[in-house]
């Protein structure tokens, strides 16, 4: 659904996300990256279970909540990517402690 | 069945909170007609901000018959809480698995074990079982403590609900009944109008055969209209919240909880701050501080939010039941346990209101306690 913009300053780095490799662009927010590659929505909440993608890019809303480095509930798209970044997506209640 | 209108109710009680809803639930369900007189956004609503404890352990130290009390509406919770999911379907989450309270050290252990026995050793204390447990035994019922608890008290009679959920049951099911509720009407005057109260406030003027104070802190300015006296001030106490995790901790700890949708809630701070009802840094982060020595994996959790509420509070702590001498008719009902005592205001006090007469056994919370001549 969403495409890059042609950048002359492109460059790629390489993240996993639950375990699959992915190319992101250097300066891409982690959200950024997961829609850019197509994974969304990439959370289900914590309560009913519904499906959530980011909302507003911005630090405002927290549904673009994910795992980064083995830490839980970030917000993807406050964090920018960093080659070898390791991504899990969360869905339902997260465990404490990770 | 629809609202009533026209004015004629047997019984208006003043204040929507979880006290004032209780009441009018339990005289509604015997078929009363009531109008509740809410106050507007402005008010301090102690309900919304509480900690939703349904607490037994540690309660009625100087005051035997609250302990007696607090049982009673513990015991009567179950009930309560299926009788509101089956008129209203909302579950309010009422859990009574047993509740700790944890002591960080030793000397922390001690100090609440002679509380305890304190408790426990006055003369008409109500019986039921509490432990002592040391921090061998305690591990295999908490395995997530830090190594800085020493030890806890357990009581099986402590629970817990949702208490937002708990006043969203009782006001849905107000409508139900035909309780007029009337928000934004904040009490000016009470004057006794023929056989009957009219009240008067920022709304409009109510007549009504009772009266039942119900109003939090507001209770201390509308007592004297009807000639009763409730010295309550406010008293601040702070709640952190995390974001919803998975389960960890099966059963209510005094100052740490879990709820049903998986957020914790840390509490249990108290300050005397007047009406400020802002949070501070400082007891917030010493409440996170000992809530992460008592359950280490908490530091790794999200806190989401951080609030303010002011608990009701006479000076030795007990509630305030009491109907006056003077303008017979007018009952008061104020305490700083509206989730735990729901229970008892439902189910025991608004019978005993529509009878026209409160118990015996509710002599002991007069405010007439407090006239007692300053020691020489």
């Amino acid at each position: 659904m969403f495409q890059r913009l042609p950048d002359e300053n492109f460059r790629a780095v390489t993240l996993s996300v639950d375990g699959k490799t992915v190319t992101a662009g250097a300066a891409d927010s982690v959200a950024a990256a997961l829609i850019a590659a197509g994974i969304a929505p990439f959370r289900t909440t914590p309560v009913s279970g519904t499906p959530r993608a980011p909302y507003c890019m911005m630090g405002v809303c927290f549904d673009c909540l994910v795992t980064i480095d083995g830490i839980g509930s970030r917000q993807a798209c406050m964090v920018r990517v960093r080659d070898g970044m390791r991504i899990e997506t969360q869905h339902g209640k997260r465990e404490a402690g990770r | 069945m629809t609202e009533r209108s026209g004015g004629a109710y047997d019984f208006a009680v003043v204040g929507g909170g979880l006290v004032g809803s209780a009441i009018a639930w339990g005289l509604a369900r015997l078929g009363q007609r009531v109008v509740v007189l809410d106050q507007g956004d402005v008010a301090y609503r102690a309900s919304r901000g509480n900690f939703a404890l349904v607490w037994v352990q540690s309660k009625g130290l100087g005051m035997p018959e609250y302990a007696g009390w607090t049982k009673r509406s513990s015991d009567g919770w179950a009930g309560f809480a299926a009788e509101l999911e089956d008129t209203t379907g909302i579950d309010v989450a009422f859990q009574r698995p047993g509740g700790f309270h944890l002591a960080l050290g030793e000397t922390e252990l001690e100090a609440r074990a002679q509380t305890m026995r304190r408790l426990h050793n006055q003369p008409d204390m109500v019986r039921y079982p509490y432990e002592i447990l040391e921090r061998a035994a305690l591990e295999k019922l908490l395995p997530q403590i830090g190594p800085d608890v020493a030890g806890a008290t357990y009581c099986p009679l402590d629970g817990h609900c949702n208490s937002l959920r708990l006043l969203r049951a009782l006001h849905t099911d107000l409508r139900r009944l035909g309780v007029a509720y009337r928000p934004n009407h904040e009490v000016s005057a009470i004057a006794r109008h023929g056989g009957a109260f009219r009240i008067a406030s920022t709304g409009e003027a109510v007549v009504a055969g009772r009266v039942v104070l119900a109003a939090g802190i507001a209770n201390a300015r509308l007592a004297p209209m009807v000639g009763l006296k409730a010295p309550v001030r406010p008293q601040r106490g702070q709640i952190i919240v995390t974001e919803k995790i998975r389960p960890f901790l099966d059963y209510p700890v005094s100052t740490v909880r879990q709820t049903d949708e998986g957020g914790v809630l840390i509490g249990d701070s108290s300050e005397e701050a007047g009406f400020d009802d802002t949070v501070g840094l400082g007891v917030a982060s010493t409440m996170a501080e000992r809530a992460g020595r008592m359950f280490p994996l908490l530091r790794g959790v999200n806190v989401v939010r951080v609030w303010a509420a002011l608990r009701v509070m006479t000076q030795d702590g007990f509630p305030i039941y009491e109907q006056s001498a003077e303008c017979p008719g007018a009952f008061i009902a104020t305490c700083h346990s509206g989730v735990t005592l729901a229970a008892n205001h439902a189910l025991v006090l608004a019978p005993m209101l529509a009878a026209g007469r409160l118990g015996d056994e509710l002599a002991v919370f007069s405010a007439r306690r407090f006239d007692v001549p300053a020691v020489a």
